[in-house]
């Protein structure tokens, strides 16, 4: 009796010492999902750039091709789901969707699973990769779950088809919520609702309810609101004049896609997603880009720039400065840039001279 | 060499509403009227000793001062248009107003508007009056021509985009309800009909004005039912039009397309929603809210104004507000009723006018005001003379 007390001491013992050394260390783990096509390659440059830059981060690769569960629902596999939920982190490539396959796509299964509810874009202007737009440095943060997306339609009679929009109390008040704090931890001045109530005067105007309401808590954050046609007129003249936006579904998507048109596209778009439960997976929005995939052709920046954000989301700024000032100088430098930035080196190339540029950091 | 050359881009620009594109012309010969060659549609007959009536709806903001501006200019050079003012207060709970407007336009068939306020703090059974005018009136296709144009600094350069957008359904059926406490459900209606008809009207204006190519813009991927059919319509549509290339882009893509590389698109043909986020983002691509003018149109009625339905509050009675875009639109108007001479000579005008950087207003970066810009007008259509049946 006493010999099993005593070993259960042990154990419990041994754990704690070994979540001591986790802690002095700091090593977090970290769920990288390579994704397909160039999902692969570009994980495995932004692994080599955290080694060169000694990021305190363990990564756990996982694969989440769907599989069928008991009771016949599609899901995620289990031990990608166990990994999710211990490390709350998670990093991902680009997935194929599959067309005829049977089950919904990749991405849709994550955000159940999760309940990724925001979809946060920073879009800042990429010195040395020009567009016709300059100095652009905002964040689109959109309500992912519900909204025009939630997927119920129905065909009323031959001809006549209805889609529903969904707009809860609850979602509102919870993106709203997520999008002050985004503003008051990053140190952004306001932040705007995009809507359109004066057609949708119900469900936008519930949003808007919302956000209204929020905004009363967060006096150091200024507020505005403005309609979503006001917003593409002004963002496509001038997008200087915006900070943070907050917007359901649909629009974000549109907004948000407008937005990494305007600073080069998804190429070097980075994107995060918010779960409830702390839970937070950051991934490039680009394609699989099967053409190129295997041929070390592919631009790692996109998921470079999100995993950047996760280091900002984890606490670890110092880090993510030095990278990020590294791929940023390396782009502003224009001598090593892949094909998509007008360059023609490799990404093995362009990886490369980000880990020397990192390590000359130090 | 630089007098030719805005001779040029002038005579590029009028010719889509000539109805000459695709044909070329030479910078020193003069543009032809083809009022031979337009389409086959017969303007509402003029009712008395050849004059027209219209419908004019001031609005709120910027639309009264902007209206009577038009007005002075239609005054001054002559054109036998008429106005007849209905009123509509934005603040009243009541339709009468809109109805009364809705009544006046079943009389004379064409209005002018500016755009009349929504307050979107009212509940729910206040409808948008714009909305209720347009559904009243089925003005099933909002047409906007989104052109470069001479003398406007802006990023991207050589655009011409036709968007025509449906105007009646789609999100924008104030359908709402709530079931639940903290749920709202607002429905999308896509109908067949509706789909068929504004993808037949997209086609014929393709034709019509020589275009190459239709593109329709749609979230089939998410909403496959509802943009499924739409997009399904525009498909059927095309086949009947095969010397028209028929493609088609998801909307977020078209946002990102138009950022970078607007000069893709010829013709785009879309649902409500997106046709309004692709029509703000093309009038900012070419200048802003104050130089692109719209159109509405019915199987029987028409409604002219700016492209963008802004009221403008913040900026209104100042005499800061760009006239250029309801200007352009009262031109449109011209052309719909047939009276091609006269919405070539002031369209004409206008545009020397807005070449001109000293008379910029406040959106385009300058100083001008209002009536500066309308007087200039004005005395650009003096210098070209008086109109003779030889004259264009």
């Amino acid at each position: 009796m006493s010999s099993m007390m005593i070993l259960l001491v042990l154990k419990c013992l041994s754990q704690i010492i070994f979540y001591c050394i986790c802690f002095a260390f700091q090593m977090q783990t970290v769920t990288i999902i390579p994704g397909d096509g160039i999902g692969p390659e570009i994980s495995t440059s932004v692994i080599k750039i955290f080694e060169a830059a000694k990021v305190p981060i363990q990564w756990e690769e996982r694969n989440v091709t769907a599989i069928k569960g008991p009771g016949g629902k599609w899901m995620i596999p289990p031990e990608a789901k166990e990994s999710m939920d211990k490390s709350k982190i998670g990093l991902k490539g680009p997935l194929k969707t599959p067309i005829a396959a049977g089950h919904p796509s990749m991405n849709l299964l994550l955000r159940k699973t999760f309940d990724l509810y925001a979809n946060v874009r920073p879009c800042v202007s990429i010195e040395g990769y020009k567009t016709p737009y300059t100095d652009v440095d905002l964040v689109t943060i959109r309500e992912n779950t519900e909204g025009e997306y939630s997927g119920i339609e129905h065909v009323i009679v031959d001809g006549v088809v209805q889609s529903i929009k969904l707009i809860t109390e609850e979602a509102s008040r919870r993106i709203a919520e997520y999008a002050f704090e985004y503003a008051r931890n990053n140190q952004r001045n306001s932040v705007t609702a995009v809507h359109k109530a004066n057609i949708m005067r119900m469900s936008d105007g519930l949003f808007l309810r919302k956000c209204r309401e929020v905004a009363e808590n967060f006096k150091d954050v200024k507020f505005t609101e403005m309609y979503l046609d006001t917003v593409c007129l002004n963002m496509v003249q001038d997008p200087t004049q915006f900070d943070v936006l907050v917007m359901p579904n649909l629009y974000g998507d549109i907004l948000s896609d407008l937005c990494a048109g305007l600073i080069g596209g998804l190429g070097v778009t980075p994107s995060g997603n918010i779960g409830a439960n702390g839970v937070a997976i950051f991934e490039s929005v680009h394609g699989t880009a099967p053409d190129i995939a295997g041929m070390d052709l592919a631009n790692p920046t996109a998921l470079l720039l999100s995993a950047v954000m996760m280091l900002r989301h984890m606490g670890l700024h110092g880090h993510a400065k030095k990278i990020e000032t590294a791929c940023f100088d390396t782009i502003r430098d224009k001598k090593v840039l892949t094909k998509d930035l007008g360059g023609n080196s490799k990404c093995s190339e362009f990886t490369a001279e980000i880990c020397r540029r990192v390590q000359d950091l130090d | 060499m630089s007098a030719a050359r805005s001779v040029l881009s002038l005579s590029k620009i009028l010719q889509p509403w000539t109805g000459l594109k695709g044909s070329t012309v030479s910078v020193m010969r003069p543009v032809m009227c083809t009022r031979r060659e337009k389409s086959s549609y017969t303007p509402p007959p003029a009712k008395y000793g050849g004059r027209h009536t219209v419908t004019l709806i001031p609005g709120d903001g910027i639309g009264p001062e902007l209206l009577n501006h038009a007005q002075e200019l239609f005054r001054f050079c002559c054109v036998p248009v008429d106005f007849e003012v209905v009123n509509v207060d934005s603040s009243l709970t009541s339709e009468d107003e809109i109805n009364n407007a809705v009544t006046a336009i079943r009389r004379n068939g064409v209005a002018l508007k500016g755009n009349i306020e929504t307050n979107h703090n009212l509940p729910p059974s206040h409808k948008s009056r714009n909305n209720l005018l347009r559904t009243s009136l089925d003005l099933y296709a909002n047409v906007m021509h989104c052109q470069t144009l001479p003398g406007v600094q802006t990023r991207h350069k050589d655009i011409d985009i036709i968007i025509i957008r449906e105007n009646t359904e789609g999100e924008y059926s104030s359908l709402e309800h709530e079931n639940v406490p903290g749920v709202v459900e607002s429905l999308k209606i896509i109908t067949r009909v509706n789909s068929l008809r504004i993808a037949e009207y997209a086609f014929r204006q393709a034709r019509e004005k020589g275009r190459r190519r239709v593109t329709a813009v749609h979230k089939a991927n998410i909403m496959k039912l509802g943009d499924g059919l739409f997009l399904q319509c525009c498909k059927e549509v095309a086949a009947g039009y095969p010397d028209i290339t028929f493609d088609n882009m998801i909307v977020d893509n078209t946002t990102m397309q138009l950022v970078s590389k607007p000069q893709q698109f010829d013709v785009m043909v879309m649902p409500n929603l997106y046709g309004n986020v692709v029509s703000n983002v093309c009038a900012g691509l070419v200048g802003g809210p104050g130089l692109v003018p719209g159109a509405n149109y019915g199987k029987d009625y028409a409604v002219f104004e700016t492209a963008t339905r802004n009221t403008g509050k913040s900026i209104a009675n100042k005499n800061i507000a760009n006239p250029t875009a309801t200007l352009l639109a009262s031109c449109l108007m011209l052309d719909h009723l047939g009276l091609h001479d006269y919405a070539s000579m002031i369209r004409k005008a206008i545009l020397r006018t807005l070449s001109e950087t000293r008379l910029h207003t406040a959106d385009l970066g300058g100083q001008g005001t209002t009536s500066e810009v309308v007087q200039s007008i004005m005395k650009e259509v003096q210098k070209g003379g008086p109109l003779t049946s030889e004259k264009i």
